[in-house]
């Protein structure tokens, strides 16, 4: 499968100062999450791709295409929401969009319906003619979120969508990120230092850190090979309980007189478990398959050098 | 898609060849500056003189009514060179002041408004756009100095005859350039202004600042130290040194024609440097 964005040893320095050093990745997914603390160089990275900032060693390719070589043709497949507050003064929201997909390249009465299309699924639709100016920080964000695919983008960059949201503004500019990577007609790179929210939209992240690459990871993946790992609460003999599970050949740590976390072996099921339970009239309350969060992974991701 | 079916759809249809999008710009800026009504206002009247300039000529050639109004309008107002360079003199005072409505808010709101980026993060280039916003200003520059000025040549052509156009046709000529010079110079300094100064009434007091101010010190420097050579700076005199020149005027020129062109060639090149500075998506600060 060709990777979406490949980044080929790509190093970016602005002024004297390096900010994405050898980054060597290749993206595959529908949804990728680009997550890392500020200045890890989550930001250039994304204007790099646009072709803001020069490269000055390795490749990034978008689809295959070099962006150094071809990045009107890269530009024309990508829709771009910026952080920042970014729209042009004194429009109508409609004309605005319509204007941003005439520049994309749509011809001016399929740049207008379209503009009307996007707005009403963004959610502005009764909205549509006021002054850009007069809206909300809210209505801004769905304004860019509209202007970014009027025309249809197979690459949807999304840098901190969410920022400066209301819980349900921001609810619904996540669905909408859902609905649109569910179509399955776009890739979307989102991000965020958010971890809920790329939680919740994406497939795939990307951790960077001090301008590399720390974790690059298929998010269900990880969750799927953390299955094995229990977590319990228990009422009686925990000790002899806990003996009888490191007989089946599990791994295990008490934590405290009433908790117990298991690794399970391969061969060794719950059901195990529980005979061992009886055995020693022990009680489980509770029992978890503790998963890996986004949190465990990005904080492991930090502390590792 | 039907509006009320609100999801996300990719487009496959066709698109518009790259190299017209620089075009987009103006349409749209001319929405916003069309409902200026101080604009519409000064617009309108800089087709007085032109109207006024037409009229003279039509009356040159009809003796019925020159006879009627008992003017001797032939001896008063010729129709020749000086004729064509007040025109474009006249018309061109009516193009600074537009400018000064329209220039300066051009680039500044896209580069207050974070702006920058939503242009160029699209298959349009940082020349596409310099060159759409310029287009705003040169097409409505146009309108009022090179426009009536060719329609007022071809008048006077179409009514006295083939000969005098042959006679003439360096009018024609110095109408041309003479106007593109002044509105490649007055969109270029603007644009510069309109880049670097955010703020409108600034950017409009920057605009004025460098017409006129340069012009003032140099006469006081001339009264003073006896040379001319300040005028370098002035952008009012290079022109007209050049529009004197152009149109065989006879005004005291201040400084040799070279230097003029060559003031003027510097100053549309550290416009053009400026511009190129402030228009991108981001800054890098080191």
């Amino acid at each position: 499968m060709q990777p979406i964005i490949d980044l080929d040893n790509l190093s970016v320095t602005l002024g004297k100062r390096p900010i994405l050093k050898n980054l060597q990745v290749q993206l595959t997914g529908r949804a990728i999450g680009l997550l890392g603390p500020n200045g890890a160089g989550k930001t250039t990275l994304i204007h790099t791709l646009l072709g803001f900032y020069p490269i000055n060693q390795g490749s990034a390719r978008i689809f295959g295409e070099d962006i150094r070589v071809a990045v009107k043709k890269i530009r024309s497949l990508i829709g771009y929401m910026p952080e920042r507050d970014s729209f042009i003064a004194g429009m109508s929201c409609v004309n605005f969009v319509k204007m941003m997909g005439e520049l994309s390249g749509l011809p001016t009465n399929v740049a207008l319906e379209r503009a009307h299309e996007a707005l009403f699924f963004v959610g502005l639709g009764e909205a549509r003619y006021r002054s850009i100016d007069t809206y909300s920080l809210g209505m801004k964000q769905l304004a860019k979120l509209a202007q970014a695919i009027v025309h249809g983008p197979k690459l949807l960059i999304l840098d901190e969508p969410t920022n400066g949201l209301d819980p349900p503004t921001r609810q619904r500019m996540l669905k909408l990120i859902r609905d649109i990577r569910d179509t399955n007609q776009v890739n979307i790179l989102l991000s965020s230092h958010l971890l809920r929210d790329v939680e919740e939209s994406c497939e795939e992240i990307l951790i960077l850190k001090d301008g590399r690459v720390a974790v690059y990871c298929d998010l269900e993946a990880e969750r799927k090979s953390n299955r094995k790992f229990l977590e319990m609460e228990t009422v009686g003999n925990n000790l002899a309980f806990a003996e009888s599970v490191a007989e089946l050949g599990c791994e295990y740590a008490l934590v405290g007189e009433k908790r117990i976390k298991v690794i399970l072996q391969d061969g060794v099921e719950v059901a195990h478990l529980y005979k061992a339970a009886e055995r020693h009239q022990l009680q489980i309350r509770r029992l978890n398959f503790k998963r890996d969060s986004l949190e465990d992974i990005f904080l492991k991701a930090m502390e590792e050098k | 898609m039907a509006v009320f079916e609100q999801k996300y759809q990719p487009y496959v249809g066709e698109t518009t060849p790259s190299w017209t999008r620089f075009l987009i710009l103006p349409r749209y800026a001319y929405q916003e500056i069309f409902q200026s009504r101080l604009f519409l206002a000064l617009f309108v009247a800089s087709f007085v003189y032109p109207l006024g300039s037409m009229l003279v000529v039509y009356l040159h050639h009809n003796a019925a009514a020159l006879e009627m109004l008992r003017l001797p309008l032939t001896q008063v107002i010729p129709i020749d060179l000086d004729f064509f360079y007040y025109f474009v003199v006249v018309q061109s005072t009516f193009g600074f002041f537009l400018t000064m409505l329209i220039g300066p808010p051009l680039v500044a709101q896209d580069v207050s408004n974070n702006g920058l980026a939503l242009y160029l993060c699209r298959p349009f280039s940082r020349f596409d756009y310099v060159l759409g916003k310029m287009l705003t200003l040169l097409i409505l520059l146009s309108l009022i100095t090179w426009v009536p000025g060719m329609l007022l040549f071809f008048l006077q052509t179409y009514l006295e005859g083939i000969v005098w156009f042959v006679e003439n046709i360096r009018i024609a000529g110095a109408i041309l350039l003479g106007s593109w010079i002044w509105i490649i110079v007055l969109a270029l300094i603007s644009q510069a202004i309109s880049a670097w100064v955010k703020w409108r009434i600034a950017a409009t007091g920057a605009l004025l600042g460098i017409f006129f101010i340069p012009n003032a010190i140099a006469a006081v420097i001339k009264e003073i130290f006896e040379t001319p050579w300040m005028y370098i700076f002035s952008t009012r005199s290079l022109m007209r040194t050049i529009w004197a020149d152009l149109f065989n005027h006879t005004i005291r020129a201040e400084l040799p024609i070279w230097s003029a062109w060559t003031a003027l060639i510097v100053i549309a090149a550290i416009c053009c440097f400026l511009l190129f500075k402030k228009i991108k998506a981001y800054e890098i600060i080191s």
